[in-house]
């Protein structure tokens, strides 16, 4: 047995990670994971930090924004009030891991095992990764979006870029298609169409706009009846890009940039329990399978509890250390839970979870991970031992009260409320306002209504003004924000101040 | 198959471009940061880089976000203690909790203020931008740092390189015409007598002969010649350096408190980084006096504790005889940083007078600082009638506190007095 060990030192070598990956990739596929193929690139720490300004990303136009980035990081991580990541990953084909040189042989496996194998299939395989993105053509993508930005800055300097990229950043969480899926294009396609649209698509604001109407008065009157947009549009990016009356063809082309990337990044932030659960339950199997194959020895793996066990820690709500729910802590609860209920069913998952009992546990993982976004996957697999190790409890917090009231705790009688509690956290509308566009004054004075309806009864937040000011320097119009509850009943209304420096 | 990638030798600032468009963006808060940071900072920290903040509002990136309110449920861990039913205050903080909670703590350890790091060329910029030394005019030819190459005419001799081709093709032009001109005559006439003269054949076969000599010896003529090449003569030419001298002069004297003399010596210190961050090439000399004056190296300057009487006409005899030994003024831009209390020896105020009236028109700039409470003190007496007979190459300023050092120095210092 002793033989098989791969190594006893905790350096990594070039080589030492190479042997690794070919045993962990067996081991991968083993159990079926299918995968991108892997690219690992070894950074130091500033590229890093370097890494986090850019969200990422390998390559991204300039903006202050990212510059503002790297200064935090930089700071909290020289201060040491942070340690960096041990590795990231991007949801490109290949899959680009980065792994931070000053990791030990144990970490670098870790990484391997958890982003190489297990987020890399996750990206392969879950629907919103299917649907939302193209691994295979985000860095030609942002190869042209940087080059467009940056003859963009050469024509018209960078202070006029950077009013339109500042105003489309603050709508970055508004410039997506939450139901409908947009094609994907490569940087190629992308050039070749990106010169038609502008002239198309100036063509068609041009039409929307005729300020010279040959109709007759009757017909004047008939138009303002017509109501503009005929469905409600929750892209305001989008809207903005194809509806704004004031934007030059270029302005249109950066909205559109800015908003297909928030669309790459659409389903990460919807799925970041499911990913990272499933991430780390891959690379704590795989770990094991790596021992039980005589691969690595007892010290190899005490280090990767160590590691594991932090990662997964969760803190008690009342801990000064608690900020949320830890998606790592509850994704591998929950993933973990799965595999136990199709291998040792208790009686009461057999009331819970019929379906799973004594199902094959590889498929049945491989269903949730495919099919699923945390809020749906928490509704559909929250089971009562994931909350009651976790010891969940929900609370009501009604501004008309003076009190915040216990709901429902770890019992009988909670279990389904906790679950439908919690799925909704992770929903949309939970954390980003509902914000439509429901109506352009078309021949009026081309103000932009938009509506925002409360969900829980919460309102807009202080700087709603602020972000006016960016919605109207897109539109370059009056923009008035209703806010209004479920009924309909607007309880606040928003208007926006012309912004100082009027746009182009 | 594993692709690894070593990026680790790559340059490591692909955020550079990012960074400065951020610092562009918040340039009037870091020069204010900045500028604070030299009435703040410890004297041995005036010149590092290090932490600049500027306020939050203006790097913010808002989102649409929801306020605090409404119903709200949050799903917390590890329940010990709690029932159904039960109900508790609510935590101060308001109604953050749960999700909410989380995303909004990273912006919490920072407060208001955006910190970051710049460093000490760029902190030396931002301290140093529009500054200059005035008058820097005069030229010292005894000191050669560089050599210009100058045109100086033509020679007959040069690398090809330098062939001056207009020159020389019309030299050779001239010398085709001048060699053929009596060829041409006499081919001329030649050709004459072919035509109209009525020759004997013998006599005609003659001339053709002799014309066809005369025809081959022109045409053998070269079109250029070695006698024709002119090339560009480049001759070295001194170019005199600028040649510029500060003397700091500082008052050490028991009248000064320890709170003035850090006064003056951050002053001096900001000059100093100014001279050596804008002009590498500056002498400096240090004088610091009380009854007596010596000169000193920077180290002492900054760092003695000396103290005594005062009598600051010996500084400036000092500086006078310094100058008359090691810069004369014909060759050398003088200039003079005069830092004191303005507390002077009675006595010693008449010789003040005529030495001053003797070191401030050899100067290019004489500024004159008096630190501490502004009352007409001796000194500033003294110097006030030379703002008139000098005008722009003398200037007295009055620091009473550390806040005052950096607006004063900026502007005895700003670009634009030299016309």
């Amino acid at each position: 047995m002793k033989d098989k060990i791969i190594t006893n030192s905790s350096e990594w070598t070039m080589p030492l990670l190479q042997r690794f990956d070919s045993e962990i990739g067996r081991i991968a596929d083993a159990f079926g994971l299918d995968c991108y193929s892997n690219q690992l690139e070894v950074i130091s720490a500033e590229q890093m930090i370097d890494a986090y300004a850019s969200v990422g990303l390998p390559i991204s136009y300039f903006h202050w924004s990212y510059g503002k980035q790297f200064e935090t990081t930089r700071a909290r991580y020289e201060s040491g009030r942070m340690g960096l990541a041990y590795e990231m990953v991007i949801n490109s084909s290949p899959c680009i891991a980065y792994l931070m040189e000053e990791n030990t042989m144990a970490m670098q496996v870790l990484v391997i095992a958890h982003a190489c194998y297990g987020h890399n299939s996750f990206f392969k395989g879950n629907y919103m990764f299917r649907e939302w993105t193209d691994a295979s053509a985000i860095v030609d993508y942002m190869v042209f979006a940087k080059d467009y930005i940056l003859q963009c800055e050469d024509q018209h300097g960078v202070d006029e870029v950077e009013q339109v990229l500042d105003s489309c950043h603050a709508l970055i969480t508004h410039g997506v298609n939450r139901y409908v899926r947009p094609p994907a294009l490569s940087k190629a396609e992308e050039k070749l169409r990106q010169k038609d649209r502008e002239v198309a698509l100036q063509k068609q604001v041009n039409h929307l706009w005729v300020t010279i109407s040959q109709a007759s008065e009757k017909d004047v009157l008939e138009q303002e009846e017509t109501k503009f947009p005929v469905e409600p549009e929750e892209n305001l990016l989008y809207f903005i890009e194809k509806n704004s009356p004031i934007l030059e063809p270029w302005q249109r082309e950066v909205v559109r940039i800015v908003r297909k990337i928030a669309q790459y990044f659409y389903p990460q932030k919807q799925t970041k329990v499911m990913n990272e659960g499933w991430a780390c339950f891959w690379h704590y199997t795989i770990f094991t399978e790596l021992h039980a194959q005589g691969l690595i020895n007892d010290g190899f793996m005490l280090e990767f509890f160590d590691i594991h066990s932090r990662v997964l820690r969760q803190a008690d709500f009342n801990n000064p250390a608690y900020s949320g729910i830890n998606p790592y802590t509850l994704g591998y609860a929950m993933m973990t839970d799965i595999r136990r209920i199709c291998e040792t069913p208790t009686e009461e998952d057999q009331r819970w979870f019929p379906d799973l009992v004594g199902s094959d546990w590889q498929q049945s993982l491989d269903f949730a991970m495919r099919n699923f976004k945390d809020e749906s996957f928490i509704l559909q697999y929250l089971s009562p031992k994931v909350i009651r190790d976790l010891k969940l409890f929900t609370v009501v917090d009604d501004e008309r009260l003076d009190h915040v009231r216990v709901s429902s705790i770890h019992d009988e009688q909670g279990y389904q409320q906790i679950r439908a509690d919690l799925a909704s956290e992770y929903s949309l509308n939970r954390t980003e306002p509902n914000i439509q566009v429901t109506n352009v004054a078309l021949r009026g004075d081309r103000s932009l209504t938009l509506q925002h309806t409360q969900v829980d009864g919460r309102p807009m937040s202080d700087n709603t003004h602020d972000m006016l000011k960016h919605v109207h320097q897109l539109w370059g119009f009056k923009v008035v924000l209703n806010s209004a509850d479920l009924n309909g009943e607007v309880s606040n209304t928003y208007v926006s101040i012309e912004p100082e420096s009027s746009p182009p | 198959m594993l692709h690894i990638i070593d990026r680790r030798f790559n340059s490591a600032n692909k955020s550079s471009v990012n960074r400065q468009r951020l610092m562009k963006r918040v340039q009037a808060r870091i020069k204010e940061a900045v500028e604070e940071a030299v009435s703040k900072r410890a004297m041995d920290d005036l010149g590092r880089g290090g932490e600049v903040s500027v306020p939050k509002a203006d790097i913010s990136e808002p989102v649409f976000g929801h306020g605090p309110g409404g119903q709200v449920t949050h799903v917390l861990p590890g329940n010990k203690q709690f029932q159904v039913g039960d109900k508790m205050m609510r935590p101060s903080g308001g109604a953050g909790g749960g999700g909410a909670g989380g995303g909004s703590s990273d912006d919490g350890q920072y407060e208001n203020e955006f910190t970051f790091q710049i460093t000490r060329a760029e902190y030396l910029d931002y301290l140093f931008d529009g500054l200059e030394l005035p008058y820097l005019v005069k030229k010292d030819l005894s000191k050669q740092e560089s050599a210009k190459y100058r045109n100086a005419g033509f020679t007959a001799q040069g690398s090809p390189e330098k062939l001056n081709v207009l020159r020389t093709l019309s030299r050779a032009r001239g010398r085709r015409i001048a060699l053929t001109a009596s060829l041409k005559k006499r081919i001329l006439a030649l050709q004459l007598q072919l035509e109209k003269g009525k020759l004997e054949v013998e006599e005609r076969l003659q001339l053709q002969a002799e014309l066809q000599r005369l025809l081959k010896r022109k045409s053998s003529l070269p079109f250029l010649e070695q006698v024709d090449l002119r090339f560009h003569n480049l001759t070295k030419v001194p170019n005199p350096a600028i040649s510029a001298v500060m003397f700091c002069i500082m008052d050490v004297s028991g009248s000064m408190t320890q709170a003035m003399k850090d006064m003056a010596k951050r002053y001096f210190l900001l000059l100093y980084l100014f001279l050596e961050r804008q002009y590498g090439k500056t002498e400096i000399v240090f004088i610091s006096h009380h009854t007596q004056a010596r000169e000193v190296d920077d180290q002492t300057f900054f760092y003695s504790r000396e103290s005594g009487g005062t009598i600051v006409s010996s500084a400036l005899q000092l500086a006078l005889d310094i100058i008359r030994q090691r810069y004369p003024s014909h060759n050398w831009n003088i200039y003079v940083a005069q830092a004191s209390d303005g507390d002077n020896w009675p006595d010693d105020s008449d010789r003040c007078q005529q030495l001053i009236n003797e070191l401030v028109p050899l100067c290019q700039y004489f500024t004159y600082v008096e630190i501490g409470v502004h009352t007409e003190k001796p000194l500033w007496l003294n110097y006030a009638p030379l703002a008139a007979t000098h005008g722009e190459h003398f200037a007295m300023r009055s620091i009473t506190s550390v806040k005052d050092i950096y607006p004063v120095f900026h502007d005895l210092f700003s670009r634009g007095k030299s016309p």
